[in-house]
């Protein structure tokens, strides 16, 4: 049963603050794991969030990926644990070949923060089991290095096995098969560059995000129970 | 060190005889002008910090670093107060964006801003973009930081008891930004292109990842009390750190320059002292708790160094080794408050009664409706393009994004989390600027810029509660200059006597000039306004099928000008005329009216008229909500584009205008029905009609022609 979750924080993780409190909007309480550890047990959910992690230097990701937390997220991962990089995370966990694939600059070459509307891809991830195929979400993209790419087969393998979770409607970015999300082959790594956690109250002009972080803590066991806003 | 700390940056020399006559005082205030930050109470046991200040100079030289470094150090000085820093606003003037150098310059700002804004962790949820010919040698790069705190976090940037440490955190220091101060910052551009560029090295260069350490492991140490006071350092480097803490606390201090970390080899003892290496704070740390600061710090991967030791003396002594030779020994205070305090000589300028006579009535109006059509759409321009590069949505608390009147947030941050209250909480942001009013009369311009700022954060249903201010005005050795700069000194007094705003706190910036024109007068100020209920749907400028769309405020030939209005700047080059009067007793209540409709929800529309007038608004009002409007008659061009204060476009559900109209009239504000929202055109009736299609093309274009977007 999904009662904690853990939330990993590199030095220059920004975003550690804001997926906590998504969660205790889903009634799940989350704790900050500081990027030296080197074990994961006891947690139900890993989260990698947003942010720069290790300041981006050299490429965003490249340095996280040797912090001694990443060797306890590829053991929890292994062992079939729910792992979800959000955007920042997302770039460590393609770094660390948890994922496929890699993030380069958008298209644009700017930065990008607005809402973007995604399509539930795939049903065959810990963060979309259970939802809707084809379900229209809106949450928003903050990031600079967020254009998908991967070689052709491999594209060719995530679109056949089912492992692009997400897709942009509007392709905010020059990604790959407007690819925003995907996963590994068992399901259970997430990443995507949208940010739920930002999309989690009315206040904010979206809960959608919930939908996303709801089926996560459903799929690692508990049922989430709703916190009213 | 005195070159640096009484240069007209850090002493404020020329302007500070005329700065004591803003009013400061008010019951939420804590903190007011002098400190890092001006800090207001928000109940509940939080508290606001507040600061802007300019980056002008340095943006000049270096756009990217220049702004960069001007984010970190507004950052710097909101947690210095204890507080978590949770939004940037950035007002930005630049050259017209058809000259390559101007976009160049505006490019790199953006950048420099989304770079070290983003990675910092703090969002940009705000701020201005104006472009004119007069910022053309000299960019205006203001930016505004706004920080939470629990009340009892509250720290200041005072030394204190004899035998406590100086420890200097962060970065290492290097020969970046020596004299940016003095060489800078207190000094005018000319067209010598080899010795502006010579200037680059006195640029500093930024490191958000230092910063951003920088930030958790201060607010660890405050909130587990270790330190005693603390000060960012930034103009001055060193020797203001130093110098001012000690003043402050009434001590003195001994530095020892061997014990300074230092990014390369061979730095001489002034290098060290007056360095602007970015991303450093010095703390005052009793001896016992050394230890335990050098934990949070080494977790946080954040150099401590002992650099200093507080003394009884008053005099700030600077030593090579604790024993060694002594290079400086000069009382504390007078490095901090004994520098010259001009009397600059001031002079109404010669050319502005003719200015004023050049009535906008002898200009050719727009031909035809189809003219009148073009000139609206031509006014319009989306700052999207800046503001989508910034993250403003950091912290979960952005309730209201850049491009409506205010930025709106919940007020919250990590670790200041709102007791108990069942509502929640918010407050409104906004910045204002416009050189044009200043430009013909600048007691008057200031006090319409601080009355639509008030307005700007009323549209978001807020109270406005303080206001902070950043003087950019030309070369202070122009007796016109210090005439303007005092007259807006006394605008501004004026409007927020009446309103009831304290100012607290603001930066001056003077030396904008380029070869030896000085810019327009640009006081710009930043305003916080406070929300007791925050809900979902606040009213942004939108207009909606079937409500009213209803003018709130003075209607008719007198209560607009077409003087300094941007349709006569842009269309017709024009500069000149008298600016509409201000009845400030009035605007009082249009603000207390138009945040209470907003609070209650009587209307599901809102928007400011400034720049640009009746027309612009309502085109604004229109590209931002997809829906037009179809109006009676407006009398003519002149009332279109005409500019005046104390004007509010409102939409109206039918069924409470007649709720409305009953308000207005109890708080004795004009309310004037214009006509009613729907369709995918701007009709009013005999003048003319912009397509919803027509605008949207306009406003999308204005600038991503300009700077290729995508």
């Amino acid at each position: 049963m999904a009662q904690r979750a853990g939330v990993v924080v590199f030095p220059g993780t920004n975003c550690e603050h804001d997926v906590v409190e998504a969660f205790a909007r889903l009634g799940v309480p989350a704790e900050l794991v500081w990027h030296g550890a080197r074990s994961l047990s006891g947690f139900d959910v890993v989260v990698l969030p947003g942010g720069f992690a290790h300041g981006d230097y050299l490429r965003p990701g490249a340095i996280a990926r040797f912090s001694p937390v990443m060797s306890a997220v590829a053991d929890f991962a292994a062992a079939g644990g729910p792992v979800v990089g959000i955007c920042n995370g997302f770039q460590v966990l393609t770094e660390a070949r948890l994922l496929p694939g890699a993030l380069q600059k958008n298209k644009g070459l700017t930065f990008v923060c607005q809402v973007t509307e995604l399509e539930v891809a795939s049903d065959r991830s810990a963060l979309t089991a259970g939802v809707e195929v084809g379900r229209r979400l809106r949450v928003p993209i903050n990031h600079f290095e967020g254009n998908f790419t991967a070689a052709p087969e491999v594209l060719r393998a995530l679109e056949d096995e089912g492992r692009v979770v997400l897709r942009y409607l509007d392709n905010p970015n020059g990604s790959a098969h407007d690819i925003a999300g995907v996963c590994n082959g068992l399901g259970n790594v997430v990443g995507l560059m949208p940010h739920p956690e930002r999309a989690t109250s009315e206040l904010l002009g979206s809960t959608d995000g919930l939908v996303l972080l709801g089926a996560l803590l459903a799929s690692a066991g508990a049922p989430p129970a709703m916190v009213p806003a | 060190m005195y070159a640096v700390m009484w240069s007209e940056h850090c002493s404020y020399k020329s302007s500070r005889r005329h700065l004591r006559r803003l009013p400061t005082q008010g019951p939420e205030v804590l903190v007011g002008p002098g400190e890092n930050a001006g800090v207001i109470d928000a109940g509940d046991g939080i508290a606001v910090a507040i600061r802007i200040e300019s980056h002008n100079h340095p943006s000049a030289i270096e756009p990217y670093q220049g702004a960069a470094t001007g984010v970190g150090g507004i950052i710097r000085d909101i947690f210095t107060m204890g507080a978590r820093p949770v939004a940037l606003m950035d007002p930005l003037r630049f050259g017209p964006p058809g000259d390559a150098r101007n976009r160049w310059v505006a490019t790199g700002v953006v950048s420099g801003i989304s770079g070290y804004g983003n990675a910092v962790g703090v969002p940009t949820v705000g701020g201005e973009l104006e472009f004119a010919s007069c910022y053309a040698g000299n960019p205006l790069v203001n930016v505004l930081c706004c920080g939470l705190l629990p009340k009892d976090r509250l720290v200041f940037g005072r030394a204190g008891g004899e035998g406590n440490l100086a420890v200097l955190l962060g970065s290492t220091t290097g020969r970046d930004g020596i004299g940016g101060v003095s060489v800078l910052a207190s000094a005018a551009f000319t067209d010598d292109v080899e010795a502006e560029a010579a200037k680059r090295p006195n640029v500093q260069v930024g490191d958000p990842y230092e910063e951003k350490r920088l930030i958790e492991a201060t607010l660890e140490l405050l909130d587990k009390h270790l330190v005693f006071g603390i000060q960012d350092l930034g103009g001055a480097g060193l020797t203001c750190a130093t110098s001012e803490t000690a003043s402050r606390g009434g001590v003195g201090m001994d530095v020892d320059v061997d014990a300074v970390p230092l990014r390369e080899p061979g730095l001489e003892p002034f290098e060290i002292m007056t360095s602007e290496s970015q991303e450093r704070m010095l703390a005052i740390v009793g001896p016992a708790d050394l230890e335990a600061v050098t934990e949070v710090c080494r977790r946080w991967e954040v150099r401590a160094t002992v650099v200093g030791r507080v003394t009884t003396t008053g005099r700030l002594r600077i030593l090579k080794g604790w024993h060694g030779e002594v290079l400086a020994d000069v009382p504390a205070a007078s490095l901090h408050e004994d520098a010259p305090n001009y009397d600059r000589p001031m002079r109404r300028p010669a050319w502005l009664d003719e200015r004023l006579a050049d009535d906008p009535a002898r200009l050719a109006p727009p031909t035809s409706p189809s003219e009148l059509a073009e000139d609206l759409a031509s006014l319009l321009a989306d700052p999207a393009w800046a503001f989508r590069q910034y993250d403003h949505q950091l912290f979960l608390n952005t309730v209201v994004a850049p491009g409506a009147d205010a930025a709106v947030l919940r007020l919250s941050a990590p670790g200041v989390r709102p007791s108990s209250g069942a509502d929640v909480r918010g407050m409104a942001l906004s910045t204002d600027g416009s050189p044009r009013w200043c430009a013909l009369d600048p007691r008057a311009g200031t006090r319409l810029v601080v009355a639509e700022s008030a307005l700007n954060v009323a549209c978001a249903g807020a109270r406005p509660v303080a206001l902070v201010n950043c003087l950019n005005f030309g070369n202070p050795e122009h007796p016109e200059v210090m005439w303007q700069l005092s007259e807006a000194i006394d605008g501004m007094a004026e409007a927020c006597t009446a309103l009831g705003i304290p100012v607290v706190g603001g930066n001056v910036s003077l030396y904008n000039e380029s070869n030896g024109t000085d810019i327009d007068p640009t006081p710009v100020v930043g305003m916080l306004g406070l929300i007791d209920r925050l809900r979902p749907g606040v009213p942004t400028p939108a207009f909606v099928p079937g409500s009213r769309v209803v003018l709130l405020g003075p209607n008719g030939s007198g209560a607009v000008s077409l003087a300094g209005s941007r349709w006569a700047a842009e269309r017709r080059g024009h500069l000149g005329g008298h600016l509409a009067a201000l009845d400030l007793a009035l605007h009082a209540r249009l603000l207390a009216l138009v945040a209470g409709l907003v609070d209650e929800r009587l209307v599901d529309g809102v928007h400011d008229i400034s720049d640009g007038g009746l027309g612009v608004a309502l085109a604004e009002m229109m590209v931002k909500s997809g829906t037009g409007c179809r109006l009676g008659p407006v009398a003519g061009y002149a009332e279109l584009f005409g500019e005046g204060p104390s004007r509010v476009l409102v939409s109206v559900p039918p069924a409470w205008l007649a709720t409305v109209r009953e308000r207005s009239s109890e708080a004795g504000v004009p309310a004037t029905d214009l006509g009613v929202g729907g369709g995918d055109t701007l009709v009013i009736h005999g003048l003319l009609e912009l397509s919803l299609a027509d605008a949207l093309s306009s406003w999308r274009g204005a600038l991503s022609a300009q700077f290729s977007v995508r």
